[in-house]
């Protein structure tokens, strides 16, 4: 039979991946959950010790892990916010004609090419209390009274993180969001314009209902990817409290502080927090993409 | 005659824009003009936007002193070992489920979209005894292994969509003439997807090139360290002695080919991009 043969010919295929997977994974992450059960060192010093439910006991008490979910609700809400706002507004100016605007399509994909790593060095740079071009710019223009601390001051780290997530990651947003604008056919448009209708009437009534669709995606994407933001707050502010994040609080524990007990209920948490909102993604927009 | 407010609209409209070419642009400008500075006008309280005086004082620096050419040649092995890795077994594995009868297809590629959007932090301790246990620790293997935890799903889950898209008549055609399902894949199918493998090894090859989390944290040493780590940690033990200029050239240089990859493939990265994300 040519079937049975594929059905088995597609086991083969797909078996390499699978066991990729299952070690890369599922064997890590059968560790943390085993772990997180045990008062352990990352280097077994002592011999581990089974504790139970101690581990998660420990968690919900300790200040500093609410401090750093409380840093990482507040980075996603705030920088998802405001590269969904900014990404459409760019993805609408670029979606209309105007000549130059395969220039400006290019131009927003410079900061998403960068390296996070880089991106971060770069704006540590150019945010440099004494050197810093932002504040040369800023006293020379009065906007600013006097060169500021930018990355010092515990108010303004955080918002200035904030600001250097939205310059990279914005142009991947406008992107989804353009490709979402692609899809709506013109006619509707040009049917609303012999209406009457005015362009303010036509986004809201066309344009933002019939992008839903993309926005949503585009959302759930960027939640996912500021939940589990390592990279730009580590390289702009170290371990600092005033902007520890989940992961960056989860991989001081593990490798600074060498408690995998810990650091394994830490990464269980994180895990759950995350599969909650893949499986709402599931739901809602994994049934479409499967069909 | 136009009227006056058509006029101004424009304006604002061409504002706007440059507005945000300027915003995209102008770090990485700055990044550029940084690393030719000489030392003096790096530190200057009222910098110049041209780099006066010129030098390449810091690219010396960083291929000399710092050895970032080992860097690179790091990032350049396990960046490109991960793609390739990738490419194979998800060819493999997109073809099985995006073309031949495979029952339990829905619930891998329910597996493989989950994995898209696993967290890597919550693997880091897990994948730390699995690469010390098999003594994979500060190797490039080890690196390259665990990479593949985001290359891999993201490889299969786009590849699915591209085999997804070729027209049935093909492989029948293949199929009357007497072929086996892994010689049409090879010989019909696989030419056919070559668009869709460059896009899809380009974004894996930039998310490795960028990966800094694992880079950290399973190296020591310059050995096998890639480019992000080594960049985040040039520097010295006070602020003064921070070198803001190498840190500039290194980062020029890792971010140029990137740039350039982009302006070439630009419209396929765009491609790419929609379909791992708007359909994944």
């Amino acid at each position: 039979m040519l079937t049975q043969r594929q059905v088995r010919l597609a086991w083969f295929l797909v078996l390499p991946t699978l066991l990729v997977v299952a070690l890369v994974a599922g064997y890590p992450l059968a560790q943390v959950f085993y772990w997180s059960f045990f008062k352990a060192d990352i280097a077994f010093v002592e011999p581990p010790q089974f504790v139970g439910l101690e581990n998660y006991r420990l968690l919900l008490q300790d200040p500093d892990f609410r401090q750093a979910l409380w840093n990482t609700v507040k980075f996603t809400v705030i920088s998802v916010s405001l590269e969904t706002l900014l990404g459409l507004a760019i993805a609408l100016v670029i979606h209309s004609n105007f000549r130059g605007r395969g220039l400006v399509r290019t131009a927003i994909l410079i900061p998403w090419a960068i390296p996070t790593v880089v991106s971060a060095k770069m704006w540590q740079w150019m945010l440099h209390d004494v050197y810093g071009v932002i504040n040369a710019l800023g006293v020379k223009l009065g906007l600013l009274a006097q060169k500021v601390a930018f990355l010092a001051r515990p108010e303004l780290v955080l918002p200035a993180i904030i600001a250097v997530d939205v310059w990279k990651t914005t142009p991947f947003m406008a992107l989804l969001l353009l490709a979402g604008l692609q899809l709506i056919p013109e006619e509707l448009y040009e049917a609303a314009s012999i209406d009457g209708a005015t362009r303010w009437q036509q986004f809201w009534t066309i344009t933002l209902p019939l992008l839903t669709p993309a926005l949503v995606v585009a959302l759930i994407f960027r939640t996912l990817d500021a939940l589990r933001v390592f990279d730009v707050i580590f390289v702009m502010s170290g371990v600092n409290p005033a902007t520890r994040t989940l992961a960056v609080y989860n991989r001081q524990t593990l490798i600074d502080f060498q408690d995998l007990g810990y650091g394994s209920a830490i990464s269980v948490a994180i895990l759950v927090l995350i599969f909650l909102f893949v499986v709402f993604y599931a739901r809602t927009l994994g049934k479409e993409a499967l069909r | 005659m136009k009227p006056l407010s058509h006029i101004l609209t424009r304006t604002l409209f061409y504002l706007l824009v440059i507005f945000v070419v300027v915003y995209s642009v102008f770090p990485f400008y700055w990044a550029v003009i940084s690393s030719f500075k000489a030392s003096d006008a790096l530190f200057a309280a009222d910098p110049s936007f041209l780099p006066t005086p010129f030098t390449l004082e810091h690219y010396k620096s960083v291929f000399l002193q710092a050895n970032f050419g080992r860097n690179l040649l790091n990032s350049l092995l396990v960046a490109g070992g991960a793609t390739l890795l990738s490419l194979v077994l998800g060819v493999l594995a997109a073809y099985a489920l995006g073309r031949l009868p495979f029952p339990p297809r829905n619930a891998v590629l329910y597996l493989v979209l989950a994995m898209t959007m696993f967290p890597q932090i919550s693997v880091l301790g897990g994948l730390f005894m699995l690469l010390r246990q098999a003594g994979l620790f500060n190797t490039y293997l080890g690196l390259v292994l665990s990479y593949l935890l985001f290359t891999l799903p993201f490889t299969v889950w786009v590849l699915v969509g591209y085999f997804r898209g070729l027209p049935r008549e093909l492989e029948e055609a293949a199929y009357v003439d007497g072929a086996t399902p892994l010689e049409t894949l090879l010989r019909i199918m696989l030419p056919l997807t070559g668009p869709g493998l460059v896009t899809t090894g380009l974004l894996s090859f930039i998310a490795a090139w960028n990966e800094y989390l694992f880079a950290l944290t399973f190296t020591v040493g310059n050995k096998v360290k890639t480019v992000p780590p080594a960049i985040a940690s040039f520097g010295g033990a006070t602020p003064f002695e921070i070198p803001w200029g190498s840190i500039m050239a290194a980062s020029v240089v890792v971010t140029v080919p990137l740039v350039v990859l982009v302006l070439i493939f630009q419209q396929r990265i765009v491609a790419g991009l929609t379909a791992g994300a708007v359909k994944g």
